[in-house]
């Protein structure tokens, strides 16, 4: 028996709408999962199908509207805009495109994670940041610019930038999407890594089949709803 | 240490970064903003060298105290008063000398064309100090012959080659008010708004020029103190002591009456100060356009910085140093356009245009104004950057 509170994420019941009206939609249906710490898991099912809602709702980047979502034992129906601020410290993200700053370096966008962090002087930041990005192989691409990397060297400076802010839980959408296939295996393989390391969970949405064998426990979904597991 | 805590905690400079990383923009950016603070610095510029050369002359007085008539409104239209009052300040015992200035406008014939013009004239006693300039006593000294003047070499080029003629050892002769005067001297003063040119001659020629004048009345009384006399407590005293047809103050006071004149009583202060109002709308609207566009451009990165854990606070301020950043590197270049600008000018009009320490601050603080309210309106921009967007 697992205690409720060491869960990394528990969600019972969530359901969430957009629209008004006559258009509302209901795209999650009571929705309920867990994961529990350093556990890899992969979401899949067809698009529209309200993945990517469920991770920004656990990313906390929305208000949740109805349900109980817990992030860290954080209850984040009702939160305040503070503490979901303050809880995304803690949830690093990898997205679909890599969303790096144009105008910073490899090195200074993964600082940009790091920075986060209290009570690290700015060499000590630094040297993480460079640390990371050696455990991501671009230990010799420090000052380029993101426009002079390649589609799979952004996404592992990308990586790197999600763990330099150590967080528990990782929330990657599609990160393979953009990159050939065994580039995205590589990104994958290394991404599950460096989580286990740090014991930090994974949740991660993807549609890429080749990638499924990653995971600790597979969740498919379909509209709006988690099927149970076969 | 705290310095080294400043160290310590410093994060990636992302606002010079992000204005750095974009060189046609940061470029176009501070063009705008010198443009404003050029266009600001000339406005203003003009203005206050405008004030100033109303009052060329009253700076130059040698005096501690001014006697005018309460009834003058300005340097172009001063009225008399009996000079008896200069003796009876006299007698005040920290009063040392006094100096009767007559001042009116008479009509000088240029020598060369014969054309007529107003000219300023001052008469006083040749015996008595008036300037405070070099060499100007032995020059007061050629006036004791009667029918001699002092001619304004900075005074416009419509009154004739005087100065030239007269450095070139000619014998300069013209009419002023009809009746022959011969020039024995020449002082620089420099023109002002109500007067094109200055001549200076002794009291007995004076009242020879403009015979209507009434005995005994004068338009300026200057008054010389002790050295280390309260000047405040004597102008106080000599108002109650003399009777109520003659306004005792101090020169500094006497040379703020002339410029407020021409500050309230014409449209030139405020047609230059709406010049500069227009260089810093300017200014505002490059701004905002470069702040605006850039926080626009960068909407997918601060959206990422805020999915990152990043608050909104942190963002604004980085817009704001943004506006910071600009506003100082875009001043640099205003003033030192400013500066050479203003050289040109005084090169070629002769009017004290100088860049004053107050000046130079009250622009910074315009455009650091105009810098900040628009990175102000930029952020507003910002509360479009929604993190749930960009999954």
């Amino acid at each position: 028996m697992k205690n409720i509170n060491n869960n990394t994420l528990k969600i019972v019941s969530l359901n969430h709408w957009y629209g008004h009206g006559e258009m509302r939609r209901h795209v999650l249906q009571s929705v309920s999962m867990e994961i529990s710490p350093g556990e890899v898991v992969l979401l899949t099912g067809p698009s529209g199908c309200g993945k990517t809602t469920l991770l920004t709702l656990i990313g906390a980047l929305r208000k949740v509207q109805d349900g109980d979502l817990k992030v860290f034992g954080k209850q984040l129906f009702g939160a305040s805009r503070k503490t979901r601020q303050n809880l995304r410290k803690n949830i690093g993200m990898i997205f679909q495109g890599h969303n790096l700053l144009r105008c910073l370096s490899a090195e200074q966008n993964v600082q940009m994670g790091a920075d986060l962090l209290n009570g690290f002087s700015y060499k000590a930041r630094r040297a993480q940041a460079r640390e990371w990005l050696r455990a991501v192989g671009l230990e010799d691409h420090l000052s380029k610019l993101p426009h002079d990397l390649s589609g799979g060297q952004k996404q592992r400076v990308a990586i790197a930038r999600a763990l330099a802010a150590r967080p528990k839980l990782l929330l990657a959408d599609e990160p393979t999407s953009a990159l050939d296939s065994s580039t995205g295996r590589e990104i994958v393989d290394l991404l599950k890594k460096l989580a286990s390391e740090q014991s930090c969970s994974v949740l991660m949405v993807t549609h890429d089949p080749r990638i499924l064998d990653v995971a600790d426990r597979l969740l498919r979904m379909e509209d709006g709803q988690i099927l149970p597991s076969v | 240490m705290k310095i080294n805590n400043f160290l310590k905690n410093r994060k990636i400079p992302l606002a010079w970064l992000l204005l750095t990383r974009q060189p046609l923009r940061i470029l176009v950016a501070i063009a705008g903003i010198a443009f404003a603070g050029i266009l600001m610095f000339m406005q203003l510029g003009f203005r206050d060298g405008l004030f100033d050369a109303s009052v060329t002359v009253h700076k130059l007085f040698d005096a501690d105290l001014v006697l005018i008539s309460p009834r003058s409104k300005s340097s172009i239209s001063m009225s008399g008063f009996p000079r008896r009052r200069l003796i009876q300040a006299m007698a005040h015992s920290d009063v040392t000398g006094t100096t009767a200035v007559n001042w009116n406008f008479l009509l000088w014939r240029n020598p060369e064309n014969l054309s007529t013009r107003s000219i300023l004239a001052l008469g006083f006693e040749p015996n008595k100090p008036l300037l405070i300039e070099s060499d100007f006593e032995r020059k007061a000294e050629t006036l004791k012959n009667k029918g001699r003047v002092l001619f304004d070499d900075l005074s416009r080029d419509e009154f004739g080659p005087i100065s030239k003629w007269f450095k070139a050892g000619r014998l300069v002769e013209t009419e002023v008010a009809g009746k022959r005067v011969r020039v024995s001297g020449i002082v620089s003063l420099g023109p002002s708004f109500g007067a094109d040119g200055n001549l200076i001659t002794s009291s007995e020629t004076y009242l020879e020029l403009s015979p209507g004048n009434p005995k005994g009345s004068i338009e300026i009384g200057l008054v010389r103190l002790k050295k280390g006399s309260n000047i405040e407590n004597v102008v106080r005293s000599l108002n109650l002591s003399l009777p109520s047809d003659v306004k005792v103050m101090s020169l500094k006071s006497f040379i703020d009456f002339e410029k407020n004149y021409w500050k309230s009583s014409t449209s030139i202060g405020f047609i230059f100060t709406l010049g500069a109002a227009m260089g810093f709308i300017v200014g505002c609207v490059i701004v905002y356009q470069i702040l605006y566009s850039d926080v626009n451009d960068h909407l997918p990165e601060y959206a990422t910085l805020m999915a990152m854990g990043y608050n909104l606070r942190s963002l604004l301020g980085v817009v704001a140093r943004e506006g910071l950043i600009l506003s100082i590197i875009g001043y640099i270049p205003a003033y030192v356009s400013g500066q050479a600008l203003y050289a040109l000018v005084r090169s070629s009009t002769k009017l004290p245009v100088e860049m004053s320490f107050s000046r130079a601050s009250i622009i910074f603080c315009l455009i650091l104004f105009m810098c900040m309210g628009s990175a102000l309106a930029a952020m507003k921009k910002l509360a479009d950057a929604d993190p749930a967007e960009i999954f």
